[in-house]
């Protein structure tokens, strides 16, 4: 809220609600402009096409529901929608599960909590690609974990995640969570210092353990935080894409395709840019779905303030 | 300072040519060493012939990179000089929309209606009865290559076909020989399974569900004979942990695998390490059951241009990479067999050889790439990574989906 509006405005000089700040108004036009025509034009531009036959160009040539019929009947579609879904929800329980246990550690006091500070949020400092590169040589079973511990004696040790099918979203997991998890904590710790000093006196004069002033009393007043590192780590789950290129591009077989790939792989290597739109309208669909509980949350926690 | 003279120099030089000289970038994915040194014999050859020079735009990764790169130039209002494209429909929307220049012009001057040899090559750059691109060079992936050290090692004969090869693996896993070598890629899955298609389903039949796009065939009983090969090929293959193509290559050069079903670039592999044909290895034309070879491969295109002297040193570039000795000097250098019939490769090998006989012949198919769209292959790829990877899909519910596909393509 800028002074101006509460300055007593006289009433024959009423200034007019579109002038007020006017030059904060004019600086912000090019953002404005850069938000609606690229964000918004570009997201009905992209959902227009999807329902049109457009190949490697776009035409307009209508076909209906017919891309997402299709989309919808294909098998890699729906094979990567359940990767996410799998990925999705395991990493957001165990990245705020970690995260917070994590944070919560690092502020009971401990002796070089800069250190192990530093330590936790550095693998955040790499990319996915470096990420997934180096944990696809540590999960290959020709010189990876596996070996390691065969090498030590137990001859029969199975450990390739990345070549089984039925395993390979965990060594995705694995990954992502050494990647993601030092930020939120982060994030956590952060809130936990504005927690005031006060209320842990006050639950220690009560007899309150520890644990229980945690689970009831810090964890429902860092709500704003927690929701901050959701919008987070939700929006990186919804894109998860180089993580996958660089550990298994898919494999083995299309066991650990995601949808981002999905919609890469058609719109430019297939030239199929109608089957691409529908697919990356949907995902759209999925973020809305996500962000829209958000903004509600936000938008009534205002009004209550 | 050095590098200063040398800017100095350069652009000394370049300021001296005469007018009309263009730089005219090139761009292709050719970035191996054998690929990188039979492109700079195209380089050499514009460079020394013509006045213009050769700008070297080459893009790492595959073509499935590079492709993009190439398309997103060229629809975005940046073209370059030339590109490299496979033969076939990788641009044909983009000559559709009108953005390739005409080569209709040196075509006729050149006559290379009568030089090209498969003249369907011509045909796949024949868009409305005009010319938008040079062939270069023809690739072809009906080969089974076979290492001689696996086979001495289980004590049997090398396979003279498929079904030997299939009789013969019991003995290589005696020993510990993985009888197939296959990278777990889906575009190698999906080619091995093109080259079964052919070898086994028969001409006939290929053409019907690849040209015709003919579901009944598909779902019918010729390619109920290449399912079931090809799940017996998966059982072969189950002990491959490797994933790049030349890794299961090395397989058969260091026989710890008996074969493995690529195409003939593979052979560049073979020669690096020192084997010799008919010697070390054997190579089998159409998996030894049908001899007949695809025609894929590289052709350039030329994207259209606002400059006339860019046009004009387009077409220039167009005549000589079909020309003989160009022809000659690349396909050497990069082991695919040349676009014409009437030059000589005397440094040819045995598999060559046996290549340059078939096509003499006229035992020739289009490439999956002039036949399907990128978007029908994808689904295919799609279908056999999954089918591949899977020991317990069946040959009927693989069969079923790749009639579906057929279905429903364009």
């Amino acid at each position: 809220m800028s002074s101006a509006e509460h300055a007593p405005a006289g009433p024959d000089k009423r200034p007019i609600r579109l002038f007020r700040n006017l030059w904060s108004k004019i600086a912000a036009i090019p953002m404005i402009l850069v938000s609606v025509g690229i964000f918004v034009g570009g997201t009905i531009w992209t959902i227009v096409y999807s329902f049109t036959d457009s190949g490697l160009l776009p035409r307009l040539n209508w076909v209906g529901l017919e891309q997402y019929e299709r989309l919808w009947s294909t098998r890699r579609w729906l094979v990567s929608i359940e990767n996410l879904a799998v990925f999705g929800i395991a990493s957001l329980i165990l990245t705020f599960a970690l995260g917070f246990l994590l944070a919560a550690l690092l502020d009971r006091k401990i002796r070089f909590e800069d250190t192990f500070r530093t330590i936790l949020l550095y693998p955040f400092a790499l990319s996915f690609i470096v990420t997934g590169l180096v944990w696809q040589w540590i999960l290959n079973p020709e010189f990876g974990v596996q070996s390691i511990v065969r090498g030590l004696g137990f001859e029969s040790f199975t450990f390739d995640p990345l070549y089984d099918s039925s395993k390979v979203m965990i060594g995705l997991l694995i990954a992502g969570l050494w990647q993601g998890t030092g930020l939120i904590m982060v994030i956590l710790l952060a809130g936990l210092r504005g927690i005031d000093e006060d209320i842990w006196k006050a639950s220690r004069v009560d007899g309150i353990p520890a644990w229980k002033t945690y689970v009831v009393i810090i964890i429902p007043m860092l709500k704003p935080v927690f929701i901050t590192a959701l919008v987070l780590v939700t929006s990186g789950i919804v894109k998860l894409y180089d993580l996958v290129v660089a550990m298994t591009s898919g494999g083995p077989g299309i066991s650990s395709e995601v949808p981002a790939k999905f919609v890469y792989d058609t719109l430019f290597t297939r030239q199929n840019l109608g089957q691409g739109f529908a697919a990356s309208t949907m995902m759209l669909v999925t973020v809305a779905i996500i962000l829209i509980p958000w903004a509600l949350l936000q938008f009534r926690g205002k009004k209550n303030d | 300072m050095k590098l200063t003279t040398k800017l100095l120099s350069a652009s000394a030089i370049v300021s001296a040519t005469s007018v009309g000289a263009v730089e005219l970038e090139v761009t292709h994915w050719w970035t191996s060493g054998g690929e990188a040194a039979a492109v700079s014999e195209l380089a050499k050859a514009f460079n020394e012939q013509t006045d213009h020079t050769w700008v070297d735009g080459a893009i790492a990764g595959s073509g499935g990179t590079a492709r993009p790169i190439m398309i997103s130039r060229i629809t975005g209002g940046d073209p370059m000089g030339a590109t490299q494209f496979n033969h076939g429909r990788q641009a044909e929307e983009l000559v559709e929309a009108g953005l390739m220049q005409d080569l209709t012009e040196v075509a006729e001057a050149q006559n290379w209606r009568e030089i090209v040899k498969p003249v369907s090559l011509l045909d796949a750059c024949t868009i409305d009865g005009r010319v938008y691109c040079a062939p270069l060079n023809i690739h072809s992936w009906q080969w089974l290559w076979l290492s001689h050290d696996a086979y001495e090692q289980a004590g049997v004969d090398v396979p003279t076909n498929w079904d030997e090869f299939v009789a013969a693996a019991p003995a290589l896993q005696e020993q510990g020989i993985v009888p197939l070598a296959m990278g777990e890629q889906a575009w190698q899955q999906s080619g091995a399974f093109g080259v079964m298609a052919i070898a086994l389903a028969g001409e006939e039949a290929w053409r019907a569900v690849n040209i015709d796009l003919d579901a009944e065939v598909a779902a019918g009983p010729a390619y109920q004979r290449v399912f079931e090969a090809a799940v017996a090929a998966r059982d072969l293959a189950a002990d491959t942990n490797v994933g790049d193509w030349n890794l299961a290559t090395n397989m058969v050069i260091t026989g710890q695998a008996g074969g493995q079903i690529m195409g003939d670039w593979a052979q560049g592999e073979f020669q690096v390490a020192g084997q010799v044909a008919g010697e070390d290895y054997t190579c089998l034309p159409g998996l030894g059951e049908t001899q007949v070879l695809d025609t894929g491969g590289d052709a350039f295109y030329f994207p259209k241009n606002d400059d006339p002297e860019i046009t004009a040193a387009q077409l220039e570039l167009a005549a000589l990479l079909v020309s003989p000795e160009v022809q000659v000097d690349f396909n050497l250098k990069k082991g695919s067999l040349p676009v014409r019939g009437d030059v000589d490769l005397e440094a040819a090998n045995d598999c060559m050889r046996k290549g340059l006989d078939i096509l003499a012949n006229g035992n020739i198919l289009p490439s999956g790439d002039m036949a399907l769209t990128p978007d029908v292959q994808g689904q295919i790829e799609d279908l056999m990574a999954e089918f591949w990877s899977d020991p317990s899909y069946t040959a009927e519910d693989a069969q079923a989906r790749y009639a579906d596909i057929i279905a429903s393509a364009n």
